[in-house]
C-alpha cells in the first residue's frame, strides 16, 4: 500500500500523483518505471516514474486516461492508497555526454520523458526537446522541460499553440538547422515509428522507449515482447529503450491492439 | 500385527474421488475430492510397515511414509500429520502436486517386488493433511526464544517457504521478500485452482505467519533493495529462492502473433489475477480452438484451463510420443477424461495471422520416433514433406522456462552456469558467497515442489549451523 500525498491535474485526462515509495525513490533512475494495481481486481500496469524526491520519500507519476485501468487510478484522491506498486523495473537510460540531443515526446510520452531530459541536460549535453499534442490543453509539463532545456519547441496539430504540425516536423526544423547528435523519443508507438522513419534517413542515432503491454514487468510473462534487429526482447526487462532503427514498430502496433474488444472496460 | 501380510496385499489400491469430467470441464473447482476416512483407513492396511521402507528412499524429503501410514491405519490422524510437518512444510501441497508415481510409489515393495501397484501414499498424505487442516486444530509449531538473528529469502515459492518455516522453528527473524503481489510462487501463479485451490497454500502461508515470519510483498531484491542494502539492514543470511520464471520460446515465424503467448502469461493471467472472473479487469483470450505446445506439467495446466475458458478444441501438440511426455500421468488422464485431443509427434514450424495481425493457423510438421539419443529417450525426427495445417485462435507455447536472471546479474560474486543456475554446495546449498544460500528452481531450473522444499529445508539447517559457529 502506497499513499498519494498530493495529485494536480494537468488537463483533462493528464494527471500528476506524486506517491510514497521510499524504497523506490532511493534506487531509481531516469527510464525507470514501475508496475501499479489499483484495487483487489485492479490489472498491473506500468507507468514511468516521472521524478522522485529522495528526501520526501516519495515518486511521481503523470498518467493518461486511456481505459478502464488508468481511469481507477487517476480517480484517487491525495490520502488514498495505491494497492501495489513495484519497482523500479527495466534498464536505466543510458546517460552521456555526446554534443545535441534531440528529446522528442508525444502525448503522454513527455512525462518519461522529463527525468531523460534533465539527465540528459545535467550530463552537459546541449538539449533541445519537441513536445507534440493534438492541441494546446493536451500539452503538459512545458514548464518542467524548459527549467531543464536549452530549448523547447511545442508542435500541435491544430496549430491552436506553438507551431502547427507534427513532431517530425519539429525534429527536423532543428535537424535542418543544426547538428544533432542524438534522439530520444517517447510516445504513441505510431508516432515513434514515424520519428525513427525520419530520423533513419539523416542517420541520426535514435533511442526510443516502448510502452507494450505487459503483466508481471520483472521477465516471467512475455506479454511485453518485441523483435529488434528480428530478435525477441522483452521489453520490461531488456528495455524499455531500443535502438529505434532496429525496432519492428508494425509489429508492436498490432500487438498493442491484443485486447481490444476483448470485452474488458 | 494385526492383519497378515497376505490379507494386506489383497485390498485393491483406493481410487481417487473425483468430479464428473464433463462437470469439471466448466469450472475451477478442484477436480480430485480427496478420500473419506473409511478409504484411507483402509488404503493404509496395505503397507506392509516394511523392515527397510524403499519408499523413503524415492522422496526427496525423505518422509517417514510407514510411521505416518499406520498411524492412519489407527485413526490417529493428527499424528500422522505431525509425522509429516517433521520433515514436509506443505503436506497438503505435496499430497496433491509430487509426481508420486516416479518418486516415493515408484520404490514401494508393492512396485519393486510384488508386481502391484503401489500404496496411495500421496493419496494419504492430502488425506492426513487435509484432516488436519479441516480440523481446525492444526498445529503450530512451537518458537524456541528467538536468537535475535536476522535472515532474507528472496521469493516466496516453496523453496522460500520451506526454508523460512525451518529457520523460524530454529529461531531466527525470518523475512521473505516476493516479487510479486501475492505470496506461493508457482503454487499461486501458475499451478491452477482446479488442482491446488489457493486457499490450501494460503492456510499454510498463514501457518508460517503465526511462527513470526514476515512477508513482504512488491519488492524486488536486486531492484527495490540491492544486496548491499540487505547486508546493510542486518541480514546476516540470505537464501535465494526466485526460482525459474522466464518462459522459454521456439523462435519460429510468427510466434509474435496476437494470440500466441507464453503458458507463464496465460496461467499469471487466469491464476493470479484472476481474469476469466467478469469482475477482474485483467483481459484473457478465451479461445475456441487452442493449441498447447508442449508436454509437461506447465502444458497440462494450460491446455485443462483453456477447456474450463470455453475452447471447443483444445489440443496438446508434442514432439515425442506420449510415453516421452514428462508431465505426471495423473494430469495426462484427467486431460483425456476432459476431452483434450493430443497431438503427439507434431512440431510447430510455423504460426499463420489474418491482416489485424491475429493467430489463425498454425503449422505443424509431423515426426516419427528415430534411434534413442543419448539420454535413452527416442529421438523424434521429421518426416519429410509430412506437414499439417490446423486452425486455431490461440496458442500457448510451454516448453519449458529458464532461471530468473535478476538474482544473477545483480548479486555480486555468485557463481552462475550457462544455463544461468546458481551454483551452489549440493550438500549445504551455499553458494560461492559466504552466507548466501540458494535452492528450488533457480539452482535445479524447472523441478518440482519437493526438491524445491527439500532445498529449503538443507539450506536452513546448514545456514544454521553456519551462523551458529
Ligand atoms: C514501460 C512503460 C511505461 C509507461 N509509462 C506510462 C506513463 O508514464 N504514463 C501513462 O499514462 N502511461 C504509461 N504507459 C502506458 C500505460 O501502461 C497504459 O496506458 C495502460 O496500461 C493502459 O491501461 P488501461 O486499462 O487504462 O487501458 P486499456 O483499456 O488496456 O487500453 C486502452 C487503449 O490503450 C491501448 N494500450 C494498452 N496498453 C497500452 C500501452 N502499454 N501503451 C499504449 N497504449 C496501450 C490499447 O490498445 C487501447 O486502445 C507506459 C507503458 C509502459 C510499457
Ligand atoms: C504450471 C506449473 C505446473 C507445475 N506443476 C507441478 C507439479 O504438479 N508438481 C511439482 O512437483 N512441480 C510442478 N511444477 C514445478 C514447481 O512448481 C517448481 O519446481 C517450484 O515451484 C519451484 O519452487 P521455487 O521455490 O524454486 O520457485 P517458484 O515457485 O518459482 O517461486 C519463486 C518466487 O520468487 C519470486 N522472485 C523471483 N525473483 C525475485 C526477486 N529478485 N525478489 C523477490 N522475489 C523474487 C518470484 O516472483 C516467485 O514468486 C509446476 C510448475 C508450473 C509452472
Ligand atoms: S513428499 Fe512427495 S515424494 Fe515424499 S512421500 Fe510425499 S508424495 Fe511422496
Ligand atoms: S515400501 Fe510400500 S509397503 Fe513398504 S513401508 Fe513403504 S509404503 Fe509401506
Ligand atoms: S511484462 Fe512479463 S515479461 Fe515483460
Ligand atoms: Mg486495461
Amino acid at each position: 500500500m502506497n499513499k498519494i500525498v498530493s495529485k494536480e491535474h494537468f488537463s483533462a485526462n493528464v494527471v500528476k500523483l506524486e506517491v510514497e515509495a521510499p524504497l523506490i525513490a532511493r534506487s531509481r533512475k531516469a527510464g525507470h518505471f514501475v508496475i501499479v494495481k489499483v484495487g483487489k481486481t485492479g490489472e498491473r500496469i506500468p507507468l514511468t516514474i516521472a521524478a522522485a524526491d529522495t528526501e520526501k520519500g516519495t515518486i511521481t507519476l503523470v498518467i493518461q486516461t486511456v481505459g478502464e485501468s488508468s481511469r481507477k487510478l487517476c480517480e484517487l484522491n491525495e490520502g488514498d492508497y495505491i494497492t501495489d506498486l513495484v519497482g523500479p523495473l527495466g534498464q536505466a537510460t543510458h546517460i552521456e555526454k555526446v554534443g545535441t540531443v534531440v528529446c522528442a515526446g508525444g502525448g503522454v510520452g513527455c512525462a518519461p520523458l522529463l527525468p531523460i531530459v534533465e539527465a540528459m541536460h545535467k550530463a552537459g549535453n546541449r538539449v533541445i526537446v519537441v513536445l507534440a499534442a493534438r492541441s494546446k490543453d493536451l500539452v503538459i509539463l512545458e514548464e518542467q522541460m524548459k527549467a531543464n532545456s536549452d530549448e523547447v519547441i511545442v508542435m500541435t496539430d491544430d496549430g491552436s499553440y506553438g507551431k502547427k504540425g507534427l513532431v517530425t516536423n519539429g525534429i527536423e526544423e532543428v535537424i535542418n538547422r543544426e547538428e544533432v547528435n542524438l534522439c530520444v523519443t517517447i510516445g504513441p508507438a505510431i508516432m515513434m515509428k514515424f520519428v525513427s522513419l525520419l530520423t533513419k534517413k539523416y542517420n541520426i542515432p535514435t533511442v526510443a522507449s516502448l510502452n507494450t503491454i505487459m503483466v508481471d514487468g520483472t521477465g516471467m510473462c512475455g506479454a511485453c515482447r518485441v523483435s529488434i534487429g528480428g530478435k525477441t526482447k522483452f521489453v520490461c526487462v531488456d528495455g524499455p529503450e531500443f535502438d529505434a532503427h532496429q525496432v519492428d514498430f508494425d509489429e508492436m502496433i498490432m500487438r498493442l491492439g491484443a485486447y481490444n474488444g476483448l470485452g474488458k472496460k | 500385527k494385526s492383519k497378515k501380510n497376505k490379507e494386506r496385499t489383497d485390498i485393491p489400491r483406493v481410487h481417487m474421488n473425483e468430479l464428473d469430467p464433463e462437470y469439471r470441464s466448466h469450472n475451477k473447482e478442484e477436480v480430485n475430492l480427496g478420500l473419506t476416512a473409511e478409504q484411507a483407513m483402509m488404503e493404509a492396511q496395505r503397507c506392509l510397515d516394511c523392515p527397510n521402507p524403499t519408499c523413503m528412499n524415492g522422496c526427496p524429503v525423505s518422509i517417514n511414509i510407514p510411521t505416518f501410514v499406520k498411524q492412519i491405519e489407527k485413526g490417529d490422524f493428527l499424528e500422522a500429520a505431525k509425522t509429516l510437518k517433521e520433515t514436509s512444510a506443505l503436506p497438503a501441497v505435496c499430497g496433491r502436486v509430487c509426481p508420486q508415481e516416479k518418486q516415493c510409489e515408484s520404490q514401494c515393495i508393492y512396485t519393486q517386488k510384488l508386481g502391484k501397484e503401489a500404496v496411495a501414499i500421496g493419496y494419504l498424505e492430502r488425506f492426513a493433511a487435509d484432516y488436519e487442516r479441516e480440523s481446525g486444530q492444526i498445529s503450530i509449531p512451537v518458537i524456541p526464544e528467538k536468537n535475535g538473528i536476522k535472515v532474507a529469502v528472496i521469493g516466496s515459492g516453496p523453496a522460500g517457504l520451506s526454508f523460512a518455516g525451518d529457520m523460524a522453528q530454529r529461531g531466527y527473524d525470518v523475512t521473505v521478500f516476493e516479487a510479486l503481489h501475492e505470496i506461493g510462487g508457482v503454487l499461486k501463479y501458475g499451478i491452477p485452482e482446479f488442482r491446488l485451490p489457493n486457499q490450501i497454500v494460503d492456510v499454510e502461508i498463514d501457518v508460517l505467519r503465526q511462527m513470526g515470519v514476515q512477508f513482504i510483498t512488491n519488492c524486488i531484491i536486486g531492484k527495490t533493495i540491492s544486496q548491499e542494502q540487505l547486508q546493510a539492514e542486518g541480514f546476516k543470511g540470505i537464501f535465494i529462492a526466485s526460482g525459474a520464471g522466464l518462459p522459454n520460446f521456439m523462435n519460429i515465424p510468427g510466434e509474435n502473433l496476437v494470440g500466441v503467448m507464453s503458458s507463464n502469461e496465460y496461467l499469471t493471467r487466469v491464476n493470479l489475477m484472476d481474469a476469466a472472473n467478469p469482475e477482474s479487469d485483467t483481459p484473457v483470450f478465451m479461445g475456441k480452438r487452442v493449441a498447447v505446445i508442449g508436454g509437461g506439467n506447465t502444458a497440462m495446466d494450460s491446455v485443462r484451463t483453456a477447456r474450463r475458458l470455453g475452447a471447443e478444441r483444445a489440443m496438446i501438440v508434442y514432439r515425442r510420443s506420449e510415453e516421452e511426455m514428462p508431465a505426471r500421468i495423473e494430469e495426462v488422464k484427467h486431460a483425456k477424461e476432459e476431452g483434450i485431443e493430443f497431438l503427439t509427434l507434431h512440431n510447430p514450424i510455423e504460426y499463420k495471422g489474418d491482416a489485424r495481425g491475429r493467430v489463425t493457423h498454425m503449422v505443424l510438421q509431423k515426426m516419427e520416433l528415430g534411434e534413442p539419443d543419448a539420454s535413452g529417450r527416442r529421438k523424434p525426427v521429421v518426416i519429410e514433406g509430412a506437414i499439417e495445417e490446423i486452425e486455431v485462435d490461440e496458442v500457448i507455447v510451454s516448453i519449458g522456462v529458464s532461471p530468473n536472471p535478476l538474482i544473477p546479474q545483480s548479486f555480486s560474486g555468485l557463481d552462475v552456469t550457462k544455463w544461468g543456475t546458481i551454483v551452489v554446495n549440493q550438500e549445504s546449498m551455499q553458494s560461492a558467497v559466504n552466507h548466501i544460500y540458494a535452492g528450488g528452481d533457480i539452482v535445479r531450473g524447472g523441478a518440482t515442489v519437493i526438491l524445491a522444499m527439500g532445498d529449503g529445508r538443507k539450506a536452513a539447517a546448514a545456514m544454521d549451523a553456519d551462523l551458529k559457529k
